[in-house]
């Protein structure tokens, strides 16, 4: 019990507080900007069960301000990347990494695991997924969202308190807002609001202190400013989301951004549980058969969703990239998720393959 | 009377000041947006819930003067 000798010492934590935190399990969402040093405190806190989930892979772009990552990672799964950091870290608890997208046909399942869930998304469709999951499953929530030099942090669904919708009823407009990466963002500040929500997190575990509940703190990182405004319960807007609980399950995410869905082949040839789509009409040549691939014509697509296994990664590739790229973009719009266009051409795919494989025999 | 009017996030983009001072011969809070939304053109396609005196308020809520706040939903993470 070293280990966490300096929470054992303040009389708030103790070794019942500690003992607390060990039974503990809490589910974050995105291991991003927020996610990182949310998974960072709770891990070294010892927090005993962690699930992580994220369908994202770690980028060169992220290592600004994503400090569980480095160079080693770049090209990794993002919730497995940080399992493997945060193992190191802490190797008394248990960490679940769930390599995958968030979505409602898994929500409800996963969140049932759990105590507290943590939001560390990245866009709307996500956080009022997550928020209504919460409702639904009846869970605390901590939320963190950012936006440039700005933060915002609540805890959302305790003890009665309002949810996410009673401060934003409904999702902004499409394009209203920003969403994704597609903005700048002040490297430390997510490691400030990641920050305060572990902090949150942890107080609603040992049940100490004032938990941000019903308030809903603002951060200005350059004028180093603190609004707390007071959020009342909707009743109604709650009653709402439970009552559409029995098609919950049946919604699909369309999640509004183009980020990460091109790739290298490079980058994806040793992934496991993969599967390669050849969208191109059935007589174009030269065929990729140096790969176990599925031919589903970009014209034709709309018939054969049924092929596409949910579980795999999907890559999608044409002649030169182009219609795979459509072929990507048509089937997030069906909520088909883990769908990937490899920026390369049948060609270059096959010229790629024919050095890896001369190496390969070069080396025995 | 006078309101300190604070704005967040993107509402700043539109506004260009995080903070100023209106005045508005009072009513709701809903007057007060009309007074903004005159003087912003931008203003109408922003998405944000308003808090009076830091607590949320809606659009029928008397205006108490003092401290009114513009808060647009964030998503990034």
């Amino acid at each position: 019990m070293s280990r966490y000798n300096r929470h054992i010492i303040l009389s708030e934590i103790g070794p019942e507080g500690q003992d607390k935190l060990s039974k503990a399990k809490v589910l974050v969402i995105g291991a991003g900007g927020l996610g990182c040093p949310i998974l960072q405190y709770l891990t070294a806190a010892g927090v005993g069960t962690i699930g992580i989930i994220d369908f994202d892979k770690v980028e060169l772009s992220n290592l600004q301000r994503q400090v569980l990552f480095g160079t080693s990672s770049l090209g990794e799964n993002k919730a497995i990347a940080a399992k493997n950091r945060l193992e190191d870290l802490n190797s008394d608890i248990e960490i679940e990494a769930y390599p995958e997208a968030l979505t409602y046909q898994n929500a409800l399942e996963l969140f049932n695991q759990y105590d507290i869930i943590v939001d560390g998304s990245d866009n709307f469709e996500t956080r009022y997924l997550v928020n209504d999951a919460c409702i639904i499953t009846k869970k605390p929530l901590v939320f963190g969202a950012i936006y440039k030099f700005e933060g915002q942090v609540s805890v959302f669904n305790y003890n009665n308190g309002p949810s996410y919708r009673c401060l934003f009823p409904k999702p902004p407009k499409k394009d209203a807002v920003p969403n994704c990466s597609e903005i700048g963002v002040l490297g430390v500040l997510p490691g400030i609001i990641g920050s305060m929500q572990a902090n949150e997190i942890i107080k609603l575990i040992l049940g100490i202190g004032d938990v941000l509940s019903g308030k809903f703190l603002c951060y200005n990182a350059l004028l180093n400013q603190t609004s707390t405004l007071k959020i009342n319960r909707n009743d109604a807007v709650i009653s709402e989301v439970l009552n559409r609980q029995s098609t919950f399950g049946k919604r699909t995410l369309k999640i509004n951004c183009e980020t990460n869905d091109i790739v290298s082949i490079q980058d994806i040839i040793n992934n496991e549980n993969i599967q390669f789509i050849d969208i191109r009409e059935t007589h174009e040549a030269p065929k990729v058969d140096e790969l176990s691939v599925k031919n589903i014509p970009l014209s034709s697509i709309q018939n054969h969703l049924e092929q596409l296994n949910n579980d795999k990664a999907k890559y999608f590739f044409c002649q030169s990239g182009t219609r795979s790229k459509r072929a990507v973009v048509y089937l997030k719009e069906q909520g088909i998720i883990n769908c990937y266009s490899i920026e390369e051409g049948a060609l270059e795919i096959k010229n790629y393959l024919k050095e890896q494989f001369k190496e390969k025999t070069n080396v025995r | 009377m006078y309101i300190t009017v604070k704005y967040f996030g993107q509402i700043v983009e539109v506004t260009n000041t995080q903070e100023e001072t209106i005045e508005v011969a009072g009513g709701h809070v809903s007057d007060l947006v009309e007074v903004l939304n005159s003087k912003y053109d931008q203003l109408e396609n922003k998405d944000f819930q308003i808090a009076q005196n830091q607590e949320l308020v809606s659009l029928e809520t008397e205006l108490t003067g003092l401290e009114i706040a513009l808060l647009p939903p964030f998503a990034g993470g």
